[in-house]
């Protein structure tokens, strides 16, 4: 689609949906929910095609015949399975349940547990990468928050219960609400800029 | 049309306005001097270096999705991405991006397709691709992506929880470079921990501005500041007021 009717279309669409929310006219309200309906089942398509866009690069490192091929060998596979299965059976048959289960539950709390070691890693690591307050700071509160939450061997220290809860209710939540103001901001100059026609992700 | 309508209709146009004034003000050749943020300078020479030693860059922008608020970040990851597309496709090794939304999948797949015809190079299919639908599997599948693919340097600019360590942790033990920044707060923490150049808060939105997309770009930041000034001056006054019983 050329890049000047593209733009058109997307501009004049998205101010219809941001006047839509500010503006209770029956019709635009109407049109507001009618094309948000529109670009959730677009999302949906999308997540088709991209998946179909995984299969096609791992079907090709397959026929690679390197050590990598043999990952997405798996992955080829079991998407294959998968597919096979819950679209012959439903999401909600045993096979199904069993697949989520057993295999893709396991293998994301193994990630997650990944994460936990990797996290206390990457922490060590950055008292040697960036030794300033701030890092100093970062590293004294988690170890307030991480001691008062899980007791090491069960032995409380008194007083950093009510020091945790203070960090939480005070300091972090200032600065989570200042960072959020922030991205706030950044988020409606975004749009902004995309209606104005300056950024156009959308293709040209 | 309720109170809460009118004002935030009446904002937005504000914003717009202070946009289209810096913008205006900007093209008349007012300089605009923006504070520095060391990220971006190493990524500009993480860029140059990337092109020289033949690496590739990596690129990758989250899995929010594109109908909800995510999408904003996601926006600005496409941006940088064109950015950094239009300097590096070029190059023996083009860069590629990842994520974990089927929409932005396709809408990198396009930027990459616009950069490289711009400058009249090959495009690849294969550039921009959804390495896994939830959070975790599109964390393991750009791991693969940097470590496989001779990664020079990878940048995280999106929606990101806290998977993103994964991704950071797997591109500094490849050696290189990782930049990331999201909206996320958990993600942030996480990434201020795991990336060598972290990117908090609104930061991540400036990318543009500082990687020179367009006069627009910095004329939004600047809206931002001014804006940013205008609301802490109203909590101020309105604490103020609150404190003295006026409220």
């Amino acid at each position: 689609m050329r890049a000047p009717f593209s733009a058109v279309i997307a501009i004049s669409l998205g101010i219809i949906v941001l006047l839509g929310y500010f503006v209770p006219i029956g019709p635009l309200t109407s049109l507001r929910i009618v094309l948000l309906d529109w670009a959730v089942i677009l999302a949906g398509v999308a997540l088709i095609v991209g998946v179909v866009n995984l299969f096609y690069v791992h079907w090709k490192k397959t026929s690679e015949g390197n050590t990598e091929s043999l990952y997405s060998g798996v992955l080829v596979f079991a998407l294959l399975i998968t597919l096979v299965l819950v679209g012959w059976f439903g999401p909600t048959h045993t096979f199904s349940l069993w697949i989520f289960n057993y295999i893709q539950v396991p293998v994301e709390s193994s990630l997650m547990a990944m994460l936990a070691i990797t996290l206390a890693y990457a922490s060590a690591r950055l008292l040697r990468r960036r030794i300033d307050l701030l890092s100093g700071v970062f590293l004294a509160t988690t170890l307030v928050v991480l001691l008062a939450t899980a007791p090491l061997f069960g032995i409380e220290i008194p007083g950093l219960g009510e020091l945790r809860d203070w960090i939480a209710q005070v300091p972090a939540t200032a600065g989570a609400r200042g960072i959020l103001l922030g991205v706030a901001l950044g988020v409606v100059a975004t749009g902004l800029r995309v209606l104005m026609g300056a950024d156009r992700p959308y293709g040209g | 049309m309720t109170l809460l309508g009118v004002l935030g209709l009446g904002f937005v146009l504000f914003f717009l306005g202070l946009i289209l004034i810096f913008a205006f003000l900007g093209r008349r050749g007012r300089e605009v001097s923006l504070r520095p943020i060391p990220a971006f300078d190493r990524l500009q020479k993480a860029i140059g270096r990337a092109v020289e030693a033949g690496n590739r860059l990596h690129v990758s922008i989250g899995s929010g999705d594109i109908t909800g608020p995510q999408a904003a970040v996601a926006l600005v990851g496409l941006t940088i991405l064109n950015r950094i597309a239009r300097d590096t496709t070029i190059s023996d090794r083009p860069p590629v991006a990842t994520s974990g939304d089927g929409s932005l999948a396709i809408l990198s797949q396009d930027v990459m397709r616009s950069a490289a015809r711009e400058i009249g190079a090959e495009y690849s299919p294969f550039s921009g691709r959804l390495t896994g639908v939830t959070p975790f599997s599109y964390a393991a599948g750009a791991m693969t992506v940097v470590q496989d693919e001779e990664v020079g340097a990878s940048i995280l600019i999106g929606s990101f929880g806290v998977e993103a360590a994964l991704i950071n942790e797997i591109g500094e033990r490849s050696g290189g470079m990782t930049l990331a920044g999201t909206d996320n707060l958990p993600g942030q923490a996480v990434l201020y921990a795991t990336a060598q150049e972290p990117l908090i808060g609104e930061e991540t939105f400036a990318g543009g501005a500082y990687l020179d997309a367009g006069p627009t770009h910095t004329a939004s930041l600047r809206a931002q500041d001014w804006l940013r000034w205008l609301i802490i001056a109203s909590l101020l006054l309105g604490a103020l007021a609150k404190f003295f019983g006026f409220l």
